[in-house]
This record gives structure tokens, sequence and C-alpha cells, in this order.
């Protein structure tokens, strides 16, 4: 336990103090769902109906675009070989890292959102259930991009592939995700979706760090 | 069993006495499907002569399925007993299943436009068709991406196994989300609902898609070996003088060989 906190903390640290990647991953965010605005045309109706959609999809973004710091600066200078060298089982230092990312992308993505909702004109009714949404969708995106991060460890253009390779992966989380945001606003309830969302994150739970300290083992070996 | 077909000279030697007769068996069930399918089954009463599309749609839609599955049955194969040609096959057949993914999409875009007016409806059906394909583009992808080619491979092997685990959530969440594809009419309980007529051809035909993949499948795997077997040669020369080229290269390549 101790060596797994030891990681999740080291990891913690390198994001926070190598200068700005949370700020990095937070403004490219930011800046994702501001332009859907120029792009489609500021009415308000327009926006409300689309807003729940836009922010889930810069968010799936955001996370894609952050996953290459997961493993990649690890493997680079050897540090994953130790991690898999100690005596804390791959699966659980996997799982380490996968917190520490979602601490630094997932969680800041969740607490921003309720801004930029009004940005793109959210009804206040759907805010809750955005924030909500993106707390328990967020986890499984980690969770399933560490499983991708750490297939294209080594690969030629991982930036590319890491995308094409997760973003199938991400449909269900998004689909759930805007899904509530909509049903909140229709009157129909957003439970079922929040639900749903909520199954996919502890589905991936115990799955993705399998997979994930699979692929790092054979990034390894 | 499984280790009686790992033999990669064993294995060219049985695809070799089989490729013909699976090329011929393919062509010639094709040839008949087709002209039953296309010339001799009737019209369809609401939909006229545009049905005849389905008769390529529809086993073009249960192929990119099934070779997925396949594909990832032979990565499960090769992950766990390190099978050589399961890693073969699931290579080879997944751009295959991604030609099959892909004339289903074809085709049943070129069959919307007449039947609902559309080229594209983003259906539950379609969708998750349209994510099959983006998963068989990931896999290729992934596989060709590394200077080593085993740990392509072996990347590979596990995406497909993820992606066989995410395929029905995929699925199942896609469905929920819209729905306007006619829901399944062959196989279901109570027996199909489609004419015999029709029912035949469509038969024959899917037939003649399986014997065809067989074909290009048996054609890929080994293509695959000649390739590597001439990537062997031109590194270390013919087998006789072998050793004293190994020898006389860099240390470095022996120890890959």
């Amino acid at each position: 336990m101790a060596a797994f906190l030891g990681l999740f903390r080291r990891d913690l640290r390198l994001a926070l103090r190598q200068g700005g990647e949370v700020g990095l991953v937070l403004g490219f965010f930011t800046l994702a769902v501001l332009l859907f605005p120029f792009g489609v045309g500021p009415e308000p109706e327009l926006l409300d109906r689309i807003a729940g959609g836009i922010i889930w999809v810069a968010a799936l973004l955001a996370a894609v675009l952050s996953l290459d710091r997961l493993f990649a600066a690890d493997h680079a200078d050897g540090g994953l070989d130790l991690i898999a060298l100690s005596p804390l089982p791959l699966e659980l230092s996997a799982l380490a890292k996968i917190m520490a990312h979602w601490v630094t992308t997932g969680l800041p993505l969740t607490v921003i959102s309720p801004l930029l909702a009004l940005f793109v004109n959210l009804d206040p009714e759907g805010i809750p259930v955005l924030t909500l949404g993106l707390l328990l969708g967020t986890p499984a995106l980690s969770l399933l991009g560490g499983i991708a991060a750490a297939l294209t460890l080594g690969a030629r253009r991982p930036g590319v592939l890491v995308s094409l390779v997760v973003l199938p992966l991400y449909l269900p989380p998004l689909i759930f995700g805007s899904g509530a945001v909509e049903a909140s606003l229709t009157g129909d309830g957003a439970y079922a979706h929040l639900l749903l969302l909520g199954a996919v994150t502890l589905a991936a739970l115990p799955l993705a760090p399998l997979a994930t300290a699979a692929a790092l083992r054979q990034a390894l070996d | 069993m499984l280790s009686r077909f790992a033999n990669p000279a064993r294995f060219m030697r049985v695809s070799g006495a089989a490729l013909p007769w699976f090329g011929a068996a393919a062509a010639a069930v094709l040839a008949v499907g087709l002209v039953w399918s296309l010339a001799i089954a009737p019209p369809d009463y609401q939909q006229g002569e545009s049905v005849r599309i389905m008769f390529i749609h529809v086993p073009a839609a249960w192929m990119s399925l099934s070779v997925y599955l396949l594909v990832a049955m032979a990565s499960a194969v090769a992950l766990v007993w390190r099978h050589p040609l399961a890693e073969v096959a699931a290579q080879a057949a997944a751009p295959i299943g991604a030609a099959f993914t892909l004339i289903c999409l074809a085709t049943g875009s070129l069959w919307g436009r007449p039947m609902w007016g559309t080229w594209w409806v983003w259906d539950a059906r379609l969708t998750s068709v349209l994510v099959l394909f983006f998963l068989y583009l990931g896999y290729i992808a992934l596989v060709n991406a590394f200077d080593d080619r085993d740990r392509g491979a072996r990347a590979g092997s596990l995406l497909a196994l993820v992606g066989v685990v995410n395929l029905p959530i995929i699925k199942f969440s896609v469905d929920w989300w819209n729905t306007l594809h006619q829901p399944a009419s062959v196989v279901k309980l109570g027996g199909p609902t489609i004419a015999t007529s029709m029912l035949l051809p469509l038969l024959v035909m899917a037939v003649g898609f399986m014997l065809l993949f067989g074909w290009l499948l048996l054609l890929r795997m080994r293509t695959i070996l000649n390739e590597r077997k001439a990537e062997a040669l031109r590194l270390y020369g013919q087998p006789a003088n072998r050793r004293e080229r190994a020898e006389a290269l860099t240390g470095d390549a022996v120890a890959r060989s």
C-alpha cells in the first residue's frame, strides 16, 4: 500500500511540478469548447441544444492528448523498468499511475466544466448533471486510455496512433455522458444514464489495469 | 493438435495444396450465387430491384463481424500459446475483415439512398459497423507501428482482445442511442421472416464469401511467411552457409537470429 501511494504521489508531484501540464490540458479543453460557438454560430438555442455534447467531446480529446505522458517519459528514462521490478504488482503500479493521471486531467476538467457550460449556454438544470457525469465518466477515460498508452509505447507515431486506438473505446462514456445531459433537459431524468456511466467506469476499474499491465510487460521485454 | 499445425513448413505444404481448391470453390459458388441473386431471385414487392444489394451487403456484414471474432480468437491463441501461425493468421485476416466492413458500409450507403432517401444516417447498426471498421484500422495501424515486428504483433493481439470485450458494450450503448435499421430478419426465434426464394441465394452468397475469405486468408498467410523467409535469407544467406554468414555478421545480428 505504501508503494502504491508512493508511486501515486510521485506521479502527482511530477505532473504538478513539471511546468503546467495540467494547465496545458485545461487550456486545450477550454479552447476546444470555445471554438464551437465560432464554428456553429452564436444562437443561444442551438448552443444550449449541443452544449453537453461539445463539452464531452472536448473532454475526450483533452484526455487523449494527455495520454502520452502517462508512461512515455518513464519508458524513455528507464523508470518503468524499475517500477516493473518493484515488489508491487505491475497491475497496481499501472492503477496508481492511471489514478494520478485522472487527478491531473479528469478531475480538473470536471471542476471547470460548470464554468465552460455557462459559455456554451447550457441550461442551469443540466450543469449539475454534466459535472456529475464527468466525475463518473472521466475515470473510465483514464483507465481505457492507460491501455492504449501502454500498447503504443515505443511506436513510431504514438500520438496519432493512440487516438485511433482509443477513440472507438471512448464511445460508451461519450454516449451515456452526453445522453445524461440531454435527458435531464428533456425531462426524462438522467438517472439511468448516470448509472450506466458509473457501470462503465466500474467495469473498467478492475479490467483496464490488467490489460495495461499486460501491455507494459510486452513493451518492456 | 495445436503444435502439430505450428510448423510453418508443414503449413506451407498443406496450404499450398488447399489454395487452388479454395480459389476454385469460391469462384464457382460466387458465380452461381451472383447469377442467382442478381438475375433469378424475385424483386422485392416494396423495394423492387434495389433489394438485390442485400445479396452483397448482408454477407459482407456477417463476414465483417465473424472475421473480427476470428482475429480476436487467433490473437488469444497467439498470446496464450505463443503460436506462431495464429499471429500470422490474425494479421493476415484483419485487412480482409476491414475490406468486408468497408464493402458492407458502401453497399449499405448505396442501398440507403433509394430506400431511406439518404446516404448515411446515424443509426445504431450503421454506427456500430463504422466503429468496427475503426477497430480494424486501429489494429492494423498498431501492428505496423513498431520497428520490432514481434512487439507490434503482441500489442495488436492485446488490442484485438480489448476490442472484443468492448464490442458488445459499444454495440449495446449505440443501440440505446438511436435506431432506424430494420431488425435482424434471418437469424431469430421462430424462423427467418425472409422469403425462401431470397434466402437461398443469400445463403449461397454467404458460403461464397466464406470461401473467398478462406482463399484470401491462406494467400495472405503464405505471403507473410514467404516475406519473412525472404527477409531471413537476405540477412543470413542460404541455409547451407547460414552459420558462416552469421558469424561474419555483427554479434547483434546473430543475437537477433
